[in-house]
């Protein structure tokens, strides 16, 4: 790396579905990582969810060549995150437990070092508060997987640093992403538009009207959508859909964002996706 | 004891690796493949399945797909998977 580019260092607190996979995604562009999570039991699963990830990218030629994977570090010592240059949060989708885990890392790492909140819906000024320089915090929304989707929507909150969005630039540049700056909102903009659009496609099957299968080739085949509404369910989760979509109908009040009965009865009956290897779709087993 | 028996007699024909593949295959995608089907140009699959692909040889012939194996030209058809899993097998 020339001596002018800014030497990165990443803390990711979580490490679920998105934490495990935007860990992946910056250890193939050679952006140590140290991953924090609450028992050695999720971490050594972790572990093996990165190096599967890193594994996929390099099938699919999505890492740049001959940069070696960099050093992923696992603890269960928030303590660590004292080094970061920048810390992830990808925790639960709950404002509570997002405050929570922001206090504690914005302690470790000082004013200055971007306070990233990895959400898929929750507006970044809700957790402002939590954090004593709110003008470090900034919200991301990666997709999954993020070594396949080329950017990354950026979340300026109302009281979000310029110099804090300029380091967020220049981290998801270093990954080869490329930030996409909208406003703060439920659901900012990916989510406000897609999530309802997938609970209408359950609706359509609930209903119905059409198969899984049928519902997804139609949005694939006619109208270009690459990989159809219902098993980009099962890639996101289906009771991370269901969160995220909570979390839309209970800021915005649109009955289009509350989860249908099909969702829901997913959830219930442990059918989340790709993750447990069943959602709207049958993957045999559990896949990332 | 017929895990035993299984790898003393039976190490799997290239012909029943290329079928198991495509009894796989089939049962994944509900469709006909052929052995040189070009699985991610017909739309079959898609690039998301191809480490399935990986996973499943890997735990069925204990073969380990690295370096410059890992790449997805060689998982383009049944033909071409077999041949790696082979040329892995032998190495």
């Amino acid at each position: 790396m020339p001596m002018d580019e800014p030497q990165h260092r990443l803390t990711v607190v979580g490490g679920g579905v998105m934490g495990s996979s935007i860990a992946a995604l910056a250890l193939g562009h050679g952006v140590p990582v140290t991953l924090v999570d609450l028992t050695e039991d999720v971490l050594r699963v972790t572990r093996e969810n990165v190096d599967r990830q890193l594994r996929h990218a390099q099938l699919l030629g999505a890492l740049p060549e001959g940069c070696a994977p960099a050093e992923l570090v696992t603890t269960t010592s928030p303590a660590a995150a004292a080094e970061a240059t920048a810390v992830i949060e990808a925790v639960v989708e709950f404002s509570g437990t997002k405050a929570k885990v922001l206090a504690e890392f914005a302690a470790l790492t000082g004013p200055g070092v971007p306070l990233i909140t990895n959400t898929s819906g929750i507006p970044v000024d809700e957790l402002a508060e939590a954090v004593p320089h709110p003008e470090d915090l900034v919200g991301t929304h990666f997709m999954n997987p993020p070594f396949l989707i080329k950017a990354v929507e950026v979340i300026r909150g109302p009281r979000t640093g310029e110099r804090t969005l300029a380091r967020v630039g220049s981290l998801l540049t270093a990954l080869g992403r490329t930030a996409i700056e909208v406003r703060d909102a439920p659901g900012f903009v990916t989510s406000r538009l897609l999530h309802p659009m997938i609970n209408d496609a359950a609706r359509v099957v609930e209903a119905g009207t059409a198969t899984v299968e049928a519902v997804d080739e139609l949005m694939r085949k006619c109208l270009g959508h690459p990989t159809g509404p219902l098993a980009t369910a099962d890639l996101i989760g289906i009771d991370n859909l269901v969160d995220s979509l909570n979390i839309l109908f209970e800021r915005t009040q649109d009955p289009g964002c509350r989860p249908c009965e099909l969702l829901l009865e997913k959830v219930r009956s442990g059918d989340l996706g790709r993750k447990s290897g069943r959602g709207f779709y049958d993957y045999g087993k559990a896949s990332m | 004891m017929t895990e035993q028996t299984t790898a003393e007699t039976g190490v799997p024909t290239p012909a029943e690796i290329e079928s198991h593949l495509l009894e796989f295959l089939e049962a994944r995608t509900k469709s006909a493949v052929s052995p040189d089907l070009d699985l991610f140009a017909s739309g079959l699959v898609s690039s998301m399945f191809a480490m399935e692909l990986v996973v499943l040889l890997e735990q069925r012939y204990g073969v380990a797909v690295v370096g410059g194996d890992l790449k997805l030209d060689n998982f383009r058809t049944v033909q071409r998977i077999t041949e790696l899993v082979l040329r892995l097998r032998d190495a």
